[in-house]
């Protein structure tokens, strides 16, 4: 079954089309990549998506309902989370307070009982609390609980997005460029947690990542895009030795 | 019983057991004191919306005014006999006045942002002020008087106690982790499901209702308010005490409104010493230049604020 179906997307800046009659489709717990030279369309798909930007054609249905027109807020609300390419986590607030405010759309509890603070607010603070460092906890990142964000390193930054993330309880994980700036080793350890949230949680992931060994090592399936246009789709094998697509990165290492 | 309500009963019952004393205290310190008072509700409640929610507003004067006209309206409405009830009711309903003001400024500026949002709200605090100046029935340019001196020590402290209270408990939060969410990054918040226009709005409904409260204890203190009294220099004013104070924290900046009230009135006395040098006094004499030179100074060596990351309260997780 699909969870995400993007229809004949087009997407246009002024006279300059971002993303053109792209058709693509997410299903439950499978893991597909999307791949393509710089300035193909990759974030802009993700922003699509998550609201960003409202399609100038086609249709983006996430289980079964359309998503168009909706807030940001509204369709995380739905189910879909994503990461940033440029980090955007909220730099003053400590690595635990970052997990918590995913968690605010998942409240229980209105204001009144924010200022009230009766038992039913404490209990569910509380348990707020739990899973936030059992996220940590998962993600390595519970002895940092204390330290502002913007003060982590870059390849724990990274960390520290998609645990956001998935504190919102997603059922599609959007990844834009995880491993960016990461170390060869970090990037081992990021395959492998990726692998296992997606187990874990469930969870249908769209992968954006330049980084082909990755790419290749965790993704089921690959999409590739070129100037907004879809070039190829299937298994990473077959993506590997198709002539369009190693022209179009070849293409983009001669300029 | 958690231990915020357990510090907001004991600051009532410190409240209370001050008013005992409050009476035989100087009528000069006396009146710095409530000054104090009302000018921590103002300085805590524009923190909201500036040092927690990060929409710059420079029109704070004007829900002060809103509230201070509309309780005092209606105490004058209700005649000598009003007692306190009718004195609290009063304030309540300048409080909720201002906040509709509030809701009235915040939903237009939601596109806007920084230098913009600035303007707007500059531009509504001299709207409410010149819409008061016109006003008749609010005495217009004579200014508006003969309210009862209902406002006493414990009632603005009390005040103060709640709201400090409530505002730290909200922003400790995870409801109110969604303010510093808008604050940080409004993408990234949308992204987290946070909704953005409910919190901007609501920060100005919230801060805006606290000012409002203040405008009440304000006009039931000096028992005369006069347009003029919540002009652009007034909220220029409470923008200093959130500035000096360090945006977002809240103790600080209550400290900054306690040490910006009693600088005005400290200088006042420096520009009587003849022995000083005269650029000096003058310097004293003129409370913006000061306050310029302040926040540059400040902004060179501080710029997180006189007083840093001080906050009330907040268990590590
Ligand atoms: N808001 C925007 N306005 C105009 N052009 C944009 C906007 N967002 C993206 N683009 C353009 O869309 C193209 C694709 O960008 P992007 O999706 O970021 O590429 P990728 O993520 O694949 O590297 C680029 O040429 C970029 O300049
Ligand atoms: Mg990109």
């Amino acid at each position: 079954m699909n969870i995400l179906e993007l229809k004949r997307v087009t997407m246009q800046f002024g006279g300059l089309k971002c993303v053109s009659d792209l058709t693509l489709r997410v299903d439950a717990n499978e893991l597909v990549g999307l791949i393509g030279p710089n300035g193909a369309g990759k974030t802009t798909v993700f922003n699509l998506v998550t609201g960003v930007y409202r399609p100038s054609s086609g249709t983006i249905r996430f289980l079964g309902r359309n998503v168009a027109g909706r807030r940001p807020y509204q369709i995380t609300g739905r189910g879909i989370a994503r990461t940033f390419q440029n980090i955007r986590l909220f730099g003053s607030l400590s690595v635990f307070d970052n997990v918590r405010t995913a968690c605010n759309m998942h409240l229980r509890h209105g204001i009144s009982h924010a200022l009230l603070r009766g038992r039913g607010f404490r209990a569910e603070e509380e348990e707020i609390r739990a899973t936030v460092m059992g996220f940590l906890e998962v993600f390595e990142l519970a002895d940092l609980r204390g330290r502002p964000a913007n003060s982590l390193a870059y390849g724990d930054q990274r960390r520290l997005e998609i645990v956001r993330a998935l504190a919102t309880r997603p059922k599609l994980l959007l990844l834009d460029e995880p491993a960016a700036g990461m170390n060869p080793s970090e990037k081992d350890r990021l395959m492998t947690l990726i692998r296992l949230t997606k187990e874990k949680f469930h969870l249908a992931i769209l992968l954006v990542e330049h980084d082909m060994r990755v790419v290749m090592g965790i993704c089921e399936r690959i999409v590739v895009l070129d100037y907004g246009t879809k070039i190829a789709e299937g298994p990473p094998d077959e993506i590997r030795r198709d002539p369009r697509v190693i022209a179009a990165y070849l293409g983009e290492e001669a300029a | 019983m958690s231990r915020p309500r357990t510090l907001l009963l004991a600051a009532l019952a410190l409240c209370a057991a001050g008013s005992v004393f409050s009476g035989s205290i100087n009528p000069y310190y006396h009146d710095i004191l409530i000054m104090i008072g009302i000018n921590i509700l103002l300085a805590a409640s524009l923190n909201l919306i500036i040092g927690h929610t990060g929409q710059f507003s420079l029109g704070h004067a004007g829900f002060m005014a809103v509230g201070a006209y509309s309780s005092a309206w209606i105490t004058i409405a209700w005649g000598a006999s009003a007692g306190w009830l009718a004195y609290l009711s009063a304030l309540f309903a300048g409080g909720v006045a201002a906040a509709a003001a509030g809701l009235a400024v915040g939903v237009p500026s939601l596109r806007l942002r920084g230098d913009y949002l600035a303007i707007v709200t500059l531009g509504f605090g001299e709207i409410i002020k010149g819409v008061i100046q016109n006003a008749e029935p609010l005495g217009a340019q004579r200014g508006l008087g003969g309210m009862a001196q209902h406002t006493n020590f414990f009632w603005t402290f009390a005040c103060v106690a709640l709201a400090i209270y409530g505002i730290t408990t909200l922003v400790h939060s995870t409801y109110g982790s969604g303010f510093l969410a808008v604050r940080d990054d409004e993408i990234a918040a949308e992204a987290m499901g946070i909704n953005t226009t409910k919190y901007k709005v609501l920060a100005f409904v919230i801060g805006a209702f606290v000012a409002g409260i203040a405008g009440g204890l304000y006009a039931h203190f000096k028992q005369f308010i006069h347009p003029e009294g919540f002009s652009f220099l007034r909220s220029v004013d409470i923008v200093v005490m959130v500035i000096l104070g360090g945006m977002g924290s809240t103790a600080g900046v209550c400290l900054a409104a306690v040490v910006l009230t009693v600088l005005p009135e400290f200088l006042r006395s420096v520009s009587d010493y003849p022995w000083l040098p005269a650029p000096v006094r003058e310097l004293a004499e003129n409370r913006m230049i000061l306050y310029s030179i302040l926040i540059v100074v400040l902004m060179l060596t501080r710029p997180q604020g006189l007083f840093g990351k001080l906050d009330f309260g907040r268990k590590k997780p």
